[in-house]
């Protein structure tokens, strides 16, 4: 399935724009990026492909820029997918040690992984990704490799992460009739953090909440490992909505005045100014008033984090998150967007930067691109691991089902 | 004036801490409503009916009676006329205030539009405030037929009274036409319309005095209501069967009352208040609290529960929403549309230190238009995006009910 070329590619159909990174590995398997391209995206709503034409346009056209851009030939990109429909959550498989001598074997601990992930899932869903969280021997917490440790019960921790089969498929499909292979699915938080997180911050502790066009994804870890993730079905798209319908202007107009006027935080001065929209020839059209403008967007804002906020408090994690919240996504860049997740979660926040990889410091500063390098660095871990196992490479693999172990 | 409306007519029985409670209907409505309140039900409330016409006051079944009458209108009451009806009641401000001496709660009864309910109602409430209670008003507005004389005058009528309660719960009966059936008959549509403002009236005095499970305290409700000056918006519903939770919530918030539920959506106080037979569970209670919570986010909640052997696996609740508080700078021009007569019996406060005149109040029925066109914009046609039952496509501002001016 691997060539011998050690290129790769990420790919993330997002709601706004579609982006691809490629990079290379080197001998020593570090990874470098050369190249990026985007397109504004048209055929996608709430992270969901509504106009595959449309799509497959624009996809090629990113592909071809990145393509440009590295100079080399893009075969094979792993995708990230997201959507409304995609939901995390733990699953906790038990397997019993019967060996006599009560030691754990590597049979034990693929046995308790495959109980794990046997989860009932509704019929039209799949499993995109699975992460192994942590192994309990006889109750034991926190063990990350049991293999020749004694013990009578093993269990695992899995964070199972799952969404519609068909609507997962329709992106495939679509990426395949570009003649391109997809290596994996993955989901697009999991891809994020990865570009997004230190070692030491999973260790510590951390939530990247990564709001897009049409979507907002965030994936919370504690003691190094994915302890919950979720997406939410709104973005920046909601902004500029909220705004056409608040401000009564055009959609495009209310894009353009959240771009330019844009803030998370309400303003005292901006109270009672206003704003004259003009036509091309420099006419008044309208005027709208700047303050209800920063309110509609701020509460926006406010309620994604608060939604975010509220998840995080259900799932107990709200005080294990030592290193904190980081952002990344396009709404990163709203001036004052730091201050009110601050405010709301009662933590320090950080705008995201990706890291632990090399490559063109372009691609490292755009709060934008950390989807799409974090799929190169899933790819490059992936493909690093199948290196140092090959007995794991044979046999057919499948798109969906895969095991990502710890990064 | 009556000799009878002596105080220590009522046999003012202070037992056990329960709130005094003394409900007044005003006019020939608030008399027929008091009629079909059905007294039994609320043993311990002392029932008063002032009224200027004398045929009237004579048929009511209240305990005591006061006419207001005036030689110069010879017997024919207020005709029709608030601003006669409200002379009649300032001039006797001291007898309507010895009616109310040693209440906790005066409920006052009416209906708006004539002369009767809507000149006396203000006045009435302004003197059992001074009286010292705690007052609420139930009153009905006009059907819109009944011509814009009328529905002028009630909405004048509203809009003193909310000055002068602590909270109103006012039903326009052209809501109503929603709820009944085409062909039901004049009678049938006032048995329903009254029917509506008595459940509020029982919602809340069982609240008060039924041996809850969850008891609301007097204490409760002064603090939820007094001085809020809030038009409020109600609603009862009641279910049976295994699945009545669930019934229940989804009437509340399908009830045009509550403007399908956008009214809890609005609203800053929310009381509930959940009767039904022994059998009522824990899990049931927390079914209806969690829907309403959820609708209205922000507001205050004040919930009780009683259990009622008589109920049988009946579940009824009661939700009264008290508006929130519009700018301060939407008095509307009715309000400075007052009379001459008040203004100079000096009655009131003047005008300027009155600081909460609801925009809303004004025009109920037109005033929630734009929120029911909405539209979700560019995800007009996309799946919606639900998070436990909000639509996140919708405008937070519109769900928050925040008002951009």
């Amino acid at each position: 399935m691997f060539d011998d070329s050690n290129i790769i590619a990420g790919l993330e159909i997002g709601t706004s724009v579609i982006r691809v990174a490629v990079g290379e590995t080197g001998e020593s398997g570090a990874l470098n990026i050369i190249g990026l391209g985007q397109a504004k995206s048209r055929g996608v709503r709430k992270g969901e492909i509504i106009n595959p034409e449309h799509v497959e346009e624009d996809l090629r056209s990113a592909i071809f820029e990145a393509e440009q851009m590295a100079d080399v030939e893009i075969r094979s990109v792993y995708l990230g997918v997201s959507g409304g429909h995609i939901r995390g959550f733990n699953n906790r498989g038990v397997h019993p040690v019967v060996s006599a001598d009560r030691e754990i074997s590597q049979d034990d601990v693929d046995d308790v992984v495959k109980n794990a992930k046997a989860i009932n899932l509704p019929a039209e869903n799949t499993i995109i990704n699975h992460v192994r969280q942590h192994f309990f021997v006889d109750g034991q917490d926190g063990v990350t490799n049991p293999v020749g440790m004694l013990g009578a019960r093993l269990e695992v921790d899995m964070h199972v992460i799952h969404g519609n089969a068909n609507r997962l498929q329709n992106a495939v499909r679509l990426v395949r009739a570009t003649s391109l292979e997809v290596d994996d699915v993955v989901f697009n938080g999991i891809a994020m953090s990865l570009a997004l997180l230190t070692n030491e911050q999973k260790e510590l502790g951390a939530l990247v909440i990564d709001i897009g066009g049409g979507t907002t994804e965030y994936v919370a870890y504690s003691d190094g490992i994915i302890r919950h993730s979720g997406v939410l079905a709104v973005g920046g798209d909601h902004i500029s909505n909220d705004l056409a319908i608040g401000l009564k202007v055009s959609l495009a107009r209310a894009h353009k005045l959240k771009e330019e006027h844009g803030t998370a935080l309400p303003t005292e001065t901006a109270k009672g100014q206003t704003l004259s929209i003009t036509n091309d020839i420099g006419l008044e059209l309208k005027r709208v008033n700047v303050g209800h403008l920063q309110r509609i967007m701020a509460l926006r804002l406010e309620e994604i984090f608060q939604l975010i906020a509220q998840d995080l408090e259900q799932s107990g994690l709200t005080d294990y998150l030592r290193a904190g919240v980081f952002l990344c996504g396009g709404s990163s860049r709203v001036p004052g967007i730091v201050q009110l997740a601050e405010n709301v979660f009662q933590m320090n926040v950080t705008p995201g930067h990706t890291t632990a990889i090399s490559g063109l410091t372009a691609a490292l500063d755009q709060p934008e691109f950390a989807t799409a390098i974090g799929l190169l660095k899933y790819g490059s871990l992936r493909q690093r691991k199948h290196l140092a196992r090959p007995s794991l490479v044979s046999g057919i693999k499948g798109v969906f089902g895969k095991l990502m172990s710890r990064s | 004036m009556q000799a009878e409306n002596q105080n220590p007519l009522f046999e003012t029985s202070e037992i056990s801490g329960k709130p005094v409670v003394r409900i007044i209907a005003v006019g020939n409505a608030g008399d027929a409503l008091l009629g079909a309140l059905g007294m039994p039900e609320f043993a311990g409330a002392e029932f008063v009916a002032v009224n200027t016409d004398a045929a009237a006051l004579a048929a009511s079944s209240a305990t005591v009676k006061i006419h207001l009458e005036n030689k110069l209108f010879r017997g024919l009451g207020s005709g029709g006329d608030p601003e006669r009806g409200r002379a009649l009641a300032e001039e006797q401000f001291s007898t309507l205030k010895s009616a109310c001496e040693g209440a906790n709660v005066v409920f006052v009864i009416a209906g708006l539009g004539g002369g009767a309910g809507s000149g006396i109602s203000p006045v009435l409430a302004k003197a059992a405030h001074e009286a010292g209670a705690l007052v609420l008003a139930f009153v009905t507005l006009p059907f819109e037929c009944e011509g814009n004389r009328r529905e002028a005058q009630a909405q004048t009528a509203l809009e003193q009274l909310k000055s002068a309660a602590d909270g109103v719960i006012c039903l326009p009966s052209q809501k109503i036409f929603k709820l009944i059936d085409e062909n039901s008959t004049l009678v049938e549509t006032f048995r329903v319309t009254g029917g509506f403002l008595i459940e509020g009236v029982r919602g809340v005095w069982s609240l008060l005095t039924r041996p809850g499970l969850i008891q609301v305290h007097f204490g409760d409700l002064c603090a939820l209501i007094r001085d809020r000056h809030a038009e409020n918006a109600f609603a009862f519903v009641e279910a049976s069967g295994p699945g009545r939770a669930r019934e229940v919530a989804e009437k509340i918030l399908n009830h045009p009352l509550l403007d399908e539920g956008r009214a809890l959506a609005e609203s800053d106080a929310v009381l509930v208040s959940l009767t039904a037979g022994k059998d009522l569970t824990m899990a049931e209670i927390n079914r209806v609290m969690e829907q309403v919570k959820r609708q209205c986010g922000h507001a205050q909640i004040v919930m009780g529960a009683a259990a009622d052997a008589g109920m049988k696996d009946k579940l009824c609740v009661t939700v009264i929403a008290a508006k929130q508080n519009a700018p301060a700078s939407s008095v509307s021009p009715r309000a400075e549309n007052r009379s001459p007569v008040s203004a100079a019996a000096g009655h009131r406060e003047p005008a300027g230190s009155r600081p909460r005149i609801r925009r809303a109040g004004a025009k109920p029925v037109q005033g929630q238009l734009p929120l029911t066109i909405i539209s979700k914009g560019r995800f007009d046609k996309s799946e919606p995006t639900l998070h436990r039952g909000e639509d996140l496509d919708v405008p937070t501002f519109i769900r928050r009910g925040i008002a951009l001016n």
